[in-house]
């Protein structure tokens, strides 16, 4: 039996499904506009209290896992399975050290009572208000693409170790490589609008 | 339909490539970085110039936008057109208040 195979079709599927997330973040992105826009002064002075460093240290840590996942599939492009399993097994340890440095960040704004409802929030001006309920949607819904694009690119080095994917079949590798480098692009707009541009 | 696989036909890029991406989209994040601490103005240009280009690049070539076809390209265009637009009306609204 000849086995049903559409490349194309995969992959145009895959891009209908990744210009709804670019639309999903680009509704959140339009709300951060308009509410910067309302509210410059205190966007300012919420932003100071955002860490830059870490923000800037996890852009390198995602740009470098975008890296290692193209290079996997050129990898497995060559025929070099083992290199790359390797690599994609490397992207998703980059995306847990993200979620880690994410996770302190965090824990740091947690501990000066900056969470959603908190009492420190909730005697801010409302411009600030605001700014920490977009950080915290924004960069929690990214979050929660970083653990959904661990989890695509686990299976797929599941599914390399069991030989479904190979250098003659390799079309879902480079879908998961798609949705991974997508929540790279949302990062890198989300850098500079939290932490450097406020 | 071709169903044959797309990039096969297009020539695959190599290593090198990817690394020369890599390092384009690190040094524009580090004047990105040095761009904030010149002031509120320059960093909100960085973020209008660098931070596209910096998305234009991943599109292009991590994503392998530059070895598809015209359809793949015509629906991210569109997408980040009709962005565009909303972004566009999202402003004149509020310009004109």
């Amino acid at each position: 039996m000849v086995e049903h195979r559409d490349d194309f079709g995969s992959k145009l599927g895959m891009w209908l499904f990744l210009v709804t997330e670019i639309l999903l973040f680009g509704g959140l992105f339009i709300a951060y506009s308009y509410m910067r826009a309302r509210y410059p002064v205190e966007f300012h002075h919420a932003g100071a209290e955002l860490n830059a460093t870490l923000g800037v240290t996890n852009t390198f840590i995602l740009l470098t896992s975008s890296l290692s996942m193209a290079l996997g599939i050129v990898a497995m492009q060559r025929g070099q399975e083992l290199w790359s399993r390797i690599l994609v097994g490397c992207t998703v340890l980059l995306g847990l050290v993200f979620l880690c440095i994410k996770g302190i960040e965090w824990a740091a704004k947690f501990h000066h009572g900056l969470y959603p409802d908190s009492a420190r929030i909730l005697t801010l001006p409302q411009g600030e208000r605001i700014f920490f309920g977009l950080y915290f949607s924004m960069t929690g819904l990214h979050g929660l693409h970083v653990i959904a694009g661990m989890g695509v690119l686990s299976v797929m080095l599941v599914m390399m170790l069991r030989g479904r994917i190979h250098p003659g079949q390799y079309t879902l590798l480079e879908n998961g490589g798609l949705y991974w480098h997508l929540v790279d692009v949302i990062w890198i707009f989300l850098l500079p609008l939290f932490y450097l541009a406020a | 339909m071709d169903t044959s696989h797309p990039s096969s036909e297009h020539g695959h890029p190599g290593y090198g490539t990817f690394i020369a991406v890599w390092v384009c989209l690190v040094i524009f994040t580090l004047a990105l970085v040095g761009l904030s601490h010149l002031g509120q103005g320059a960093a909100v240009w960085g973020l209008l110039t660098l931070t596209p280009l910096k998305a234009a690049l991943v599109f292009y070539f991590f994503m392998h936008l530059r070895y598809e076809g015209p359809l793949l390209k015509g629906v991210v265009f569109v997408a980040l057109g009709t962005l565009l637009i909303f972004f566009a009306l999202m402003f004149s609204d509020v310009a004109f208040r």
